[in-house]
């Protein structure tokens, strides 16, 4: 039997007995689905953080900090040292959480640990109020753009960081509050900033709207080019002494943007041997990603043992189909027909079985997947722009029916060699 | 001359073993020659199907030699084999093994997909074999809604699509009634004597055996003469 009359054959075979084809189908259809929705939520979900994170920060940036030194509870407090640097809100981790500040000694310290090629510190800026126009005035949290960050824009372009023009990127949600017509409109005009100095004077700051940018996973808040961001520093300190003016709750270290997870894990420890502590933003948002992992872990295991049960259906219908055409096997035998093909032809069955669930099975899900992402998307998850729940790629519905198109393949083992073992005049004795 | 395309020397098959031994053959030698039809016959136990079985290289005898066109039987393995079936034998069986749910062109055509033949080919040949049965109206009818005669005559149809050089009837009549059972016969006897074919039937029914130019006759696994089975 030629290859092509085997696989026509299976096929029809497969048809003989339609009851038993279906409910077998339906067994793998449900696997299949819920593997191939499980996937597509893995991968819309990671595909999402994927682009938070290239837009919060580049790959070879670590932000650096001083953590306190922990006393022991048995100890009592540690001696007073007159050089001891005062304790800065840490800007991150829980509320009231302190750092040391990093001086500017620190900052040499830090440029000086091997795999550190550049350190800058990072600058709190903390503006009063943003105002355009006579819409009023809003408060405003600003972040200092850091280089090698991307921004999903709306409109716009994004922020020059080594020219002297003074920039502002603003999110879509300022828009309409700050009395912009559209984000376009936005564009190219100036707002006001408002800041108060050491001694309680309010100055401003002018600054031009080059962009307007989709809100973040990390929230939403204007960001700032490195030429606003040291007018904003120097309105602030103004009547600050100089030695406390110089006192950083953060660093920006950079590192070579190729560097392995490995590399990095080093420098982190060179980082702590002097006394500090690095996090990558990788650090930060990579903590979701593998709880993210996790659960599409757990879930693609239960689509899994759904696959495993339909594959013992699959074993089941092939064991009876054998039983049932048991004389037919043994004509064909009789015939010339070799234990070989025979055998191929029973697997080729189960495979082509394991296909139409499969294939319905990632089919349905697609379509369904895409009815409910689209219907998230504007409802439930409006808020996280650019967030596609469920993201189908062609390699992972390939994968899909290939596994399954396997498990079937394995299930029919058994039951196609018992067929092709099978003495002829045993088979065409059988009653 | 005629020569012999089935010979065997002494076969013997026993199943079982022990207490729950059975000899089904005890030692036959016989020699069937191209062109022959031959009626093995004999009661129901006396190893006339096992025979033919063996014969038809279905079952392989426990000992004993059997020469398929001088070659010896046990030497065929895989391939040789299977194309051996394929090529030259042809089945007739009382129980017709057709294919339920299939077209009786499918049923036909089996043998022909087997031996890796071109559609087209296949589809020509299986309607030419249905034609000469007159069955040709029946191409397109499943097998199940055919009477045991239109069944027989597919079956026959699918024994000779593949022009085989010996055909093998398993007590071809047995489920037919006497009419039917006739045009079965003269079927079967006519591509006999006009294709030249090698029939070997298989019967306890004496009319039937009758009609063949010769009758080998069975007994407890022994080829015996005629009268005695008659006794």
């Amino acid at each position: 039997m030629r290859a092509i009359d085997i696989l026509k054959t299976a096929i029809g075979n497969s048809f003989r007995s339609r009851l038993r084809t279906s409910l077998t189908v339906i067994a793998i259809f449900i696997g299949a689905f819920t593997l191939t929705i499980t996937n597509g939520l893995g991968a819309g979900i990671n595909n999402y953080i994927d682009s938070q994170v290239a837009s919060i920060g580049a790959p070879g940036v670590m932000n650096v900090t001083k953590p306190v030194e922990a006393t022991d509870a048995t100890d009592g407090p540690k001696p007073y040292e007159t050089s001891s640097p005062s304790e800065v809100s840490s800007g991150t981790g829980q509320p009231g959480a302190t750092v040391l500040a990093l001086t500017d000694d620190d900052l040499t310290a830090i440029g000086a640990v091997e795999g550190v090629t550049s350190v800058d510190p990072r600058v709190a800026v903390r503006p009063d109020y943003i105002e355009y126009g006579d819409a009023g005035k809003f408060q405003l949290n600003v972040s200092p753009l850091s280089a090698g960050v991307q921004i999903e824009l709306a409109a716009g372009a994004t922020l020059d960081q080594n020219g002297n023009e003074l920039q502002i990127v603003l999110p879509t949600t300022y828009i309409d509050t700050l009395g912009f017509e559209s984000n376009e409109a936005a564009v190219g005009k100036t707002v006001t900033i408002g800041i108060t100095n050491a001694l309680r004077e309010q100055t401003t700051v002018d600054a031009t709207v080059v962009g307007v940018q989709e809100p973040t996973l990390l929230g939403a808040s204007p960001s700032i080019n490195n030429a606003l961001t040291t007018a904003l520093y120097d309105a602030q300190n103004v009547g600050i002494p100089t030695d406390s003016a110089n006192q950083y709750a953060a660093a920006t270290a950079r590192f070579d943007p190729a560097s392995t997870p490995a590399q990095i894990t080093q420098l982190k420890a060179r980082l702590v041997d002097a006394g500090y502590a690095g996090t990558t933003v990788a650090d930060q948002i990579g903590t979701f990603q593998s709880v993210i992992d996790g659960i599409i872990l757990v879930l693609n295991a239960f689509a899994v043992i759904a696959l495993l049960a339909a594959g013992f259906g699959i074993i089941n219908t092939l064991l009876m189909s054998v039983q049932e055409r048991t004389r037919e096997i043994g004509l064909m035998k009789a015939m010339g027909m070799s234990g070989g093909r025979i055998f191929a032809l029973f697997s080729t069955e189960a495979v082509f079985i394991g296909f139409l669930g499969s294939a319905i099975g990632a089919g349905v899900a697609m379509l369904v997947g895409g009815v409910i992402s689209r219907v998230l998307a504007n409802g439930l998850l409006k808020d996280l722009a650019g967030l596609q729940i469920l993201t189908f790629t062609p390699s992972a519905i390939i994968t899909v029916l290939l596994l399954v198109m396997g498990i079937a393949f394995i299930a029919a083992v058994l039951p196609a060699s018992r067929a092709a073992r099978q003495s002829p005049i045993d088979s065409l004795r059988y009653e | 001359m005629t020569t012999s395309v089935l010979s065997t020397r002494n076969l013997t098959k026993q199943y079982g073993s022990g207490s729950a031994r059975f000899d089904a053959l005890t030692g036959v030698t016989i020699d069937i020659a191209e062109g022959e039809s031959v009626a093995i016959v004999g009661k129901s136990g006396s190893g006339k199907s096992t025979l033919m079985h063996i014969l038809a290289l279905l079952d392989s005898p426990t000992s004993g030699e059997l020469d398929v066109d001088g070659v010896a039987a046990a030497k065929l393995k895989g391939t040789r084999l299977n194309a051996l079936r394929n090529r030259t034998f042809g089945f007739v069986f009382q129980q017709f093994f057709l294919t339920p749910n299939t077209t009786v062109l499918d049923n036909v055509m089996l043998p022909l997909k087997i031996a890796k033949i071109g559609t087209r080919e296949r589809k020509r040949r299986a309607l030419e074999a249905l034609e000469q049965l007159e069955l040709s109206d029946k191409a397109k009818a499943k097998t199940t809604e055919l009477s045991g005669g239109q069944k027989q005559r597919v079956v026959i149809a699918r024994a000779l699509v593949n022009n085989p050089r010996i055909i093998f009837a398993d007590e071809p009549t047995g489920n037919l009634d006497s009419a039917t059972s006739a045009v079965v016969e003269d079927l079967l006897f006519r591509l006999n004597q006009e294709k030249g074919i090698t029939l070997v039937i298989v019967t306890h029914d004496e009319e039937l055996a009758a009609r063949a130019s010769r009758r080998i006759y069975l007994k407890d696994g022994c080829v015996v003469d005629g009268t005695e089975v008659a006794a």
